[in-house]
């Protein structure tokens, strides 16, 4: 479990950056070379080659070369979908436990003054 | 992300279970009333943007609650949570699913059963949630739903759900 919350973490991680979000939404729509990757991000190939790596170590992304064409695909997306599930579901539960602070604090107060 | 020492979530994907663990500051019967009335229920419940709206509480074993999670933009998301059994303070036990505005709860989607433990002392108290589903497939049945519905986020609104994590 402590493993699962860990993979978890870097995936978030990895994700918490925009220009990572971008490439992953990219991918999302099919397969792309980095060259076509870089393109809206205006990025030298070294810098976007460093988010590749980032992406490819959370097992999100996998790339391959052919010859001097690194081209990238989105791994796993269902798996991406189950994490992405519960990173929400762990969203959900912290916020509204901090709503649920927020009452009990004043309900202690109104009782206070009673 | 946030680190909040109070607050714990944690997943085995063996036993398709979540645990989520939080401490709050105040008496258990202060919260247990904030679980299981509907006049606070509905101040809380909902993540915000979103507000809670009861449509039926029946807190006793057989009884549920039905209400619904609702968008700033008026979009209603309805469930229902059935009551099994209850121990005032300590705990109780019921089922999750997802149902629409007339209360009937939807055969196709799996439920999930919560295990809500209450412990305290004096002005502290633990919540500890068991969300049990039955299987694996279970899960991505409500993951599937989730993301035709616009419940879940797809990879398309990882900014908004990133925006929430961080806040």
């Amino acid at each position: 479990m402590d493993n699962y919350c860990a993979s978890l973490d870097s995936i978030f991680h990895a994700l918490a950056d925009p220009t990572r979000r971008g490439i992953v939404q990219r991918l999302g729509r099919g397969p792309a070379t980095v060259t076509e990757l870089a393109q809206p991000f205006a990025m030298a190939l070294p810098s976007l080659m460093k988010h590749v790596g980032v992406l490819e170590e959370t097992g999100l992304i996998r790339s391959t070369k052919t010859g001097r064409v690194r081209t990238c695909v989105l791994e796993r997306k269902q798996l991406a979908a189950v994490e992405l599930w519960l990173g929400e579901q762990r969203a959900v539960w912290q916020a509204r436990y901090g709503n649920l602070d927020a009452l009990l604090e004043k309900l202690n107060g109104e009782d206070d003054e009673n | 992300m946030k680190i909040d020492p109070r607050f714990e979530f944690a997943v085995d994907k063996a036993r398709n279970r979540i645990t989520v663990e939080r401490e709050f500051a105040a008496n258990q019967q202060l919260v247990w009333d904030c679980h299981t009335r509907r006049e606070y229920l509905d101040q809380w419940f909902a993540p915000k943007p979103l507000t809670t709206r009861t449509k039926h509480m029946d807190f006793r074993a057989g009884g549920y609650w039905h209400y619904a999670m609702v968008m700033p933009d008026g979009q209603s998301f309805w469930s229902r949570l059935d009551y099994q059994s209850i121990a005032p303070i300590n705990g109780y036990v019921a089922l999750d699913g997802f149902s629409d505005e007339t209360g009937a709860v939807n055969p196709e989607l799996p439920r999930a059963r919560w295990d809500v433990a209450f412990s305290g002392a004096q002005d502290r108290t633990t919540v500890t949630t068991v969300i049990q589903y039955d299987s694996a497939q279970d899960v991505q049945k409500v993951i599937d739903m989730g993301l035709q519905a616009g419940l879940t986020s797809t990879l398309e609104r990882l900014d908004e759900l990133l925006l929430t994590l961080q806040g």
